[in-house]
């Protein structure tokens, strides 16, 4: 059975077409349920004692002047919860080498970072328990401090984990090609220093989680702010000893994720070990300071890069050294050297060239963790080859776009493995390029720039062209030993009357997954998608899976989806054949009625077979299968993943004496395969480039040498706002992946991989005439007059 | 903790146009006494230092910081949130514009947004879009990348606009 995407007006066509969430119009009216919402008889709350220094041994902890808060019932230690909950080491065994300490829900006897949980108090108000966690008494000794990542792995620097003999945590080298002999014959070489900042990822929702053990049925239930329910149902059942099955994890609605959401925080495993000793309901919720201190943090890279190029452009070789220190701990179950890992994939992704050497190196130090935030990787892989590109690009006196088109892998030349290994079914890098140029007419803007630059008014066009890997196999974690579900299920129902229900693994993070569900079950079904209920985030009910992360939920989650449509429609047809006495091939289901399917002539509606089945079943031949329930699960087994693609543009204006970056436009061509809903997909797009748009301007956690965080609050760490973002242009090309019927790829991380890269290149299009040039981020003012000569001290 | 901290006050207000009598800790901000004591949990509490505005509710007339103002302070107003705001369709064709054009996504701002937006609108015209972004820029939305929200502003006071002159 295929569908005809192709034809528009083929019937039940909701596939590819806007139509409303069914979540929005409750969240509009304040209707939301977010974990803070919700209050248990017997509740609790728990605040957690956090350690202000950045590594220190915690040689006592007296609870007593705590104990005596009025509403304060108890205070628990590392030692206390790690009677009840196992520690955990987040590695994965084909990151070969990878190494990370056990690590407790509660510091137990040393703390390695300033936020890391070293006690908790629960009390019968979060005041209260806030008022007893600030009597704590701890007893530290300090001791030294690994903060520079540059200098981590020196003999002179001490060794943050003693057991794991230094402090480096991993380091992959990739090589193909001749490397040496390219740069040796090259035209020219460019050689660069790029610079990624700390960032994180300022959910608005902060990270939420209340736990209730009922001793007497032996069920531990999680109402969790998460991406990946079922993921933390079996992290729950193995560290607290309970079997998954009595492990249920709710995940309503939840405020942003981005990433942030589908990590193993201490905090929250112990907010659950805590419900289990006490027998009652806990609820933990992070203040705005945890947030910053204890979310995980991403992106801290530093980079040494150079290109190779031939004088009519051709790209002869790359040579990337990444660095990126991960905090003290490898973050479970993802592990913290992900995103090392994928610079070394993703750098120079959508050139065709031979020779490639990367390498990142991983390094620990007494900073916060960091792990998965979205784009993983991307941003910083896309910066240094885009960044690379241009500067190659100026150096032969090229249009950035024209050295594009000659390097980029033809349209026509797929299925091809890149020359870091990654392998591309079908992408669009010359159709996109060319939809780009119509879309911001690049000529037009070109001259528009030169005229002003005549003015004395300094403007920038920035194009960078990326990759975005998204819907994963079980290469990405499960081959490591993580129990990360690649494979994603979905349940389809049809009731009595006729309405269908949904139960999917994937997850609502607010990005839309109910309604693209909803469009492909009632596709996939025959019905309209009001009359589709899709349920997502219960482990209890829904099949298991995956969640939402790698941009997977439409290309795995919807096809499960579709797949299961599809079987229900087939059963209600088997049904409906034996009713009106003819050949099941004869009939389609449209708009929720049994048809004709040479003449759409209506022949019986949904609920006239639903009021036969569930009631009137006697009337049907015995033996006739009457099964209005079907499951089905897809996992991609062709490629490790779906690679997208796409290219992005900015348009923007320094202000030369200030060296403020005044952002007037952005542009977005991607190919995400079928597009499903084109509202929902221009909206992530635009989510996510204004992500990355932070990243190149804004945003920067900062730490002082002895490891104190030194902007922990949104007054301090800047995110864009309103007044400051740009309108976006998007456009799309479609290459559908052909691993599924549905032929969907992802779409949420596209925007913030390349809109980093592109302001870099637009700011450093404008300061080229000045001779200047800026590859730290964020690009500041104080950055942007340092690198013109205006600041020097 | 001071004494003085921990005394209760007692407070008389109307929330959503009905009378609310309560014995308020003087220590408790407006965010938490609608979540906590009345149930209202539409404003939600995210940076809790009046940057981020997902808190706003309207308090006299004014779009107003629920983590910045105190509920003893709030003795004698009349906030309305977004929950009230619903129930008198007083923002429905605001709420309908941010549905169609998706201008929310986690929804976790929303409700402070609406009040931000209801307050722009409430002075009549149409604002530039610039003049709307100046003006939603004391609320954070991690989401969207703001254009949406611009958008669905935009479309209201037109609407709105239109209505008025016809």
């Amino acid at each position: 059975m295929t569908i005809e995407f192709g034809n528009p007006d083929r019937p039940n066509s909701y596939i590819g077409k806007t139509v409303p969430r069914p979540n929005a119009g409750r969240l509009v009216q304040g209707r939301g349920r977010y974990v803070d919402d919700i209050v248990l008889p017997r509740m609790v709350h728990v605040a957690f004692v956090r350690s202000p220094f950045a590594h220190a041994r915690i040689a006592g902890i007296d609870a007593n002047e705590a104990k005596s808060v009025k509403g304060v019932l108890r205070v628990f230690t590392g030692q206390d919860i790690a009677e009840v909950c196992t520690p955990w080491v987040a590695v994965l065994a084909h990151l070969k080498g990878l190494k990370s300490p056990p690590e407790y829900p509660i510091a137990v006897d040393r703390a390695c970072w300033v936020g890391e949980p070293v006690a908790a108090v629960v009390a019968t108000s979060r005041a209260a328990a806030e008022d007893g966690a600030a009597l704590i008494d701890v007893d530290y000794d300090p001791l030294p401090v690994v903060t520079d990542m540059m200098s981590a792995l020196d003999a002179e620097t001490p060794v943050l984990h003693e057991d794991m003999g230094d402090n480096l945590a991993f380091r992959r080298l990739h090589e193909a090609g001749d490397i040496e002999a390219a740069f040796k014959s090259a035209h020219k070489v460019v050689s660069t220093r790029f610079r990624t900042a700390r960032h994180t990822g300022v959910t608005l929702e902060p990270r939420s989680i209340l736990v209730d053990w009922n001793p007497a049925e032996g069920q531990l239930t999680a109402y969790h702010a998460t991406q990946a329910p079922h993921m933390m149902q079996t992290v729950l059942a193995e560290h607290l000893s309970v079997p998954e099955s009595r492990v249920r994890v709710i995940c309503g609605d939840v405020g942003g994720s981005y990433g942030i959401k589908v990590h193993v925080y201490p905090d929250e495993v112990a907010t659950a070990a805590i419900a289990k000793i006490m027998s009652r309901p806990v609820k933990f919720v992070a203040d705005r300071l945890e947030s910053f201190t204890t979310d995980i943090h991403a992106r801290d890279h530093e980079i040494e890069a150079r290109i190779a190029v031939e004088e009519d452009g051709s790209i002869t070789a790359m040579d990337i050294d990444d660095w990126t220190a991960i905090g003290a701990y490898s973050v479970y179950p993802r592990t913290s050297a992900i995103e090392g890992n994928q610079v070394v994939n993703l750098c120079g992704g959508p050139y065709d060239f031979k020779n490639y050497r990367a390498q990142t190196t991983v390094v620990f130090q007494n900073k916060t963790p960091t792990c998965q935030y979205r784009a993983v990787g991307h941003p910083i892989a896309v910066a240094i080859t885009e960044g690379l590109v241009d500067q190659a690009a100026a150096e032969l006196g090229m249009d950035p776009v024209e050295i594009r088109r000659r390097n980029m892998f033809r349209d026509d030349a797929y299925p091809v493995t890149s020359p870091a290994n990654m392998r591309f079914e079908g992408l669009s890098h010359h159709a996109s390029m060319n939809k780009l140029m119509e879309l911001m007419d690049y000529d037009g803007l070109r001259a528009e720039q030169a005229e002003l630059r005549k003015a004395g008014i300094h403007r920038g066009i920035g194009i960078a062209s990326f990759i975005e890997l998204t819907n994963p196999s079980p290469f990405m974690y499960g081959i490591g030993g993580a129990r990360i579900s690649a494979q994603d299920g979905c349940t389809v129902r049809m009731d009595p009357d006729g309405s269908v229900v949904a139960l999917s693994g994937v997850t609502e993070q607010g990005q839309g997954t109910e309604a693209m569900l909803s469009q492909i079950v009632a596709e996939g079904v025959g019905v309209s998608p009001d009359k589709v209920r899709v349920i997502t985030g219960d482990t209890q009910v829904t099949p298991y899976g995956g969640g939402t992360w790698a941009s997977r939920g439409a290309g795995i989650g919807g096809e499960a989806a579709l797949q299961s449509a599809r079987a229900l429609r087939e059963s209600i047809l088997t049904v409906a054949a034996a009713m009106l006495q003819t050949e099941q091939s004869r009939l389609d289901i449209r708009d929720g009625q049994v048809v004709d399917a040479a003449t759409g002539e209506s022949r019986m509606p949904l609920e006239e077979l639903g009021r036969i089945v569930y009631f009137r079943g006697d009337t049907l031949p015995k033996g006739l299968p009457r099964e209005l329930v079907q499951t089905r699960h897809f996992i991609t087994s062709d490629y490790p993943f779906a690679f997208t693609n796409g290219v992005q543009a900015s348009y923007l204006e320094v202000d030369i004496e200030t060296g403020v970056v005044k952002l007037l436009k952005h542009w977005c061509v991607e190919d995400c395969g079928r597009i499903i809903n084109p509202q929902l997909v221009d909206e992530q797009i635009r989510g996510g480039i204004v992500q990355g748009l932070g990243g190149a301007l804004f945003e920067e956690i900062h730490y002082d040498a002895d490891g104190q965080l030194l902007n922990g609050s949104m007054a301090d760490y800047l995110v864009p706002m309103a007044a400051e973002m740009p309108d976006m242009v998007v456009g799309h090309v479609e290459t559908p992946t052909k691993e599924s019927l549905l032929g969907a790829k992802g779409a949420g991380e596209a925007g913030t991989a390349g809109a980093p890269a592109a302001v870099m290149n637009a700011i450093n299009d404008a300061l080229r005439p000045r001779g200047a040039q800026v590859t730290e981020m964020p690009f500041t003012p104080e950055r942007i007059l340092r690198a013109l000569g205006v600041l020097e001290d | 903790m001071n004494e003085a901290f921990r005394d209760k006050v007692d407070i008389s207000l109307t929330v959503n146009g009905e009378p609310v009598e309560a014995r308020v800790p003087a220590g408790q901000h407006l965010t938490d006494f609608l979540r906590l004591e009345l149930g209202l949990t539409g404003a939600h509490a995210s940076c809790e230092h009046g940057v981020c505005g997902a808190c706003t509710v309207q308090v006299d007339g004014a779009p107003i910081r629920g983590c910045l103002m105190l509920a003893p302070q709030a003795d004698g107003a009349e906030v309305w949130t977004v929950e009230g705001l619903s129930d008198t369709d007083a923002i429905k064709d605001l709420q309908e514009a941010f549905v169609a054009r998706n201008a929310l996504q986690c929804g976790f701002c929303t409700p402070g947004m609406l009040v931000a937006a209801k307050d722009l609108l409430s002075r009549g015209g149409i604002p530039s879009r610039q003049e709307i972004r100046e003006h939603m820029s004391g609320n954070y939305c991690r989401c969207t990348g703001y254009e949406a929200i611009v958008d669905a502003v935009e479309t209201v006071a037109r609407a709105r606009a239109g209505k008025g002159a016809a």
